[in-house]
């Protein structure tokens, strides 16, 4: 299968990048690792005009300790994730998610930040991103900004940067004292997209108490969902299983699954539900220092 | 676009369309057939190759991305006309049936020993686990490549 035919430059600077963008407007399109873009494209389901390949740009491949933030830059593969000392010391949630993405192979070629930016609900790392309330650095010639998660994510295979501009990084803050976050995901096979994901993040304050909870699903809607209710709900209660049940019922409530050859439907509420309770009792025992 | 690939240590200068897939540019531009087209959707992992010593899925990649850098081929495992050890280990332990998967395993098996020269039955299965083999079940696969890590650390 071959792509319809388009453009293409690969820059060497970030600065080359940005003006090829600014350029391009609405027929640019920024290739990473391609393990989601250049398979829709073979597929004909996305034909974008002008592929500006960002492999030759020197710097996106670091992971960066600043302030309470790891920052994952554009080029760092999934692959890099697993391996990464500073993502396995202090942003748990993130070190869990990692091996549960996609194959090794595609892993040493795929990107997190593409992967976040391409808005697949059925991409993993979105639901981690939304948990931890991570943001999108986004650049572009008139200079950078920060997007929240929840404001990045606008629809099914839709972000909201604007034309000629680029997620450079994002920003994920790093684990407190007191906190854990865990991801679970059921796929049929290794290498498959998730029937459904849940991504948790617990923190505790001096009192046990959780301080702050973070919830973000995948597979379940047409777009990874933040289940904030259940945020709400966990926020400012002491831990225990019965409020897990709770907010795991309303997670499950925040879902709309559709019916498809993973399983119908009510199933994967179901799974919503139970991988929610699951999650967050994973959490909570990371946050207690007992994993 | 006029791109330079070094190919199993030979620098291939081709003219190609951006749009030219990795694979293709292997076995239509090159003649080098063994890197094979299985599922063509980054599924089975029959088109593996390495870029820069890396295993990935060349259906899934631009030749022109590959502009300037390394690529190893099956064709590329035998050195000085002796088999690679790992192809001898896939020899010798029946590692394959039909053969169509063998090329991307190989590959893989090789990335993991210059790694790990003494895998696990978990390490080998979680390397190739991006690999589909639809005859063997894999247990003489698994075996091939630690049989080729004993070999390689004897030598």
């Amino acid at each position: 299968m071959y792509p319809a035919s388009f453009g293409y430059s690969a820059p060497a600077t970030l600065d080359e990048v940005l003006s090829t963008l600014s350029k391009l407007g609405d027929e640019g399109r920024v290739l990473a690792g391609g393990q989601s873009l250049i398979p829709l494209m073979k597929l004909r389901q996305a034909a974008p005009a002008h592929l500006v390949d960002i492999n030759g740009v020197g710097g996106l491949d670091q992971i960066s300790d600043s302030n309470g933030h790891l920052e994952i830059g554009a080029l760092v593969r999934h692959a890099d994730v697993i391996t990464s000392e500073p993502v396995s010391r202090s942003v748990s949630t993130m070190a869990s998610a990692a091996p549960w993405v996609a194959d090794p192979l595609v892993r040493n070629r795929g990107t997190v930040v593409g992967s976040v930016a391409h808005c697949d609900p059925k991409g993993d790392w979105a639901s981690v991103m939304l948990a931890l309330d991570a943001q999108v650095v986004a650049k572009s010639m008139a200079g950078e900004r920060t997007i929240a998660m929840t404001d990045f994510i606008v629809d099914f295979f839709t972000n909201s940067l604007e034309p000629g501009e680029m997620a450079t990084a994002l920003k994920v803050p790093k684990d407190v004292p007191n906190s854990g976050g865990t991801y679970l995901k059921l796929e049929r096979k290794i290498g498959d997209y998730a029937t459904v994901g849940v991504a948790a993040f617990l923190a505790l304050d001096s009192a046990g108490k959780i301080a702050r909870a973070g919830l973000g699903l995948t597979s379940v809607a047409s777009l990874n969902v933040k289940a904030t209710e259940a945020e709400a709900m966990l926020t400012g209660n002491e831990p225990s299983d019965e409020l897990f049940a709770e907010a795991a019922e309303s997670a499950a409530r925040a879902s709309s699954p559709s019916s498809d050859v993973r399983g119908p439907a009510d199933y994967k509420r179901e799974l919503v539900r139970v991988y929610t309770r699951r999650a967050l009792t994973g959490a909570w025992a990371k946050a207690r220092g007992e994993v | 676009m006029l791109i330079s690939v070094n190919v199993n240590g030979a620098e291939q200068q081709r003219e190609v369309e951006p749009r030219k897939l990795l694979v293709d540019f292997i076995r239509s531009e090159l003649g080098m057939t063994g890197t094979h087209i299985g599922c063509d959707t980054t599924s089975c992992g029959a088109c593996t190759v390495l870029l820069d010593g890396k295993p990935v899925k060349s259906c899934t990649l631009l030749a022109v991305q590959a502009n300037g850098r390394n690529v190893r081929t099956v064709e590329g495992l035998k050195q000085n006309g002796q088999l690679h050890p790992i192809q001898t280990a896939f020899k010798e332990n029946h590692g394959l049936q039909c053969g169509f998967c063998t090329p991307g395993m190989m590959l893989v098996g090789s990335a993991l020993l210059a790694e790990n020269p003494d895998p696990s039955d978990d390490d080998v299965r979680w390397a190739i686990s991006g690999n589909i083999c639809r005859c063997t079940g894999y247990m003489n696969i698994v075996k091939a490549i630690q049989s080729a890590g004993q070999a390689m650390q004897g030598a």
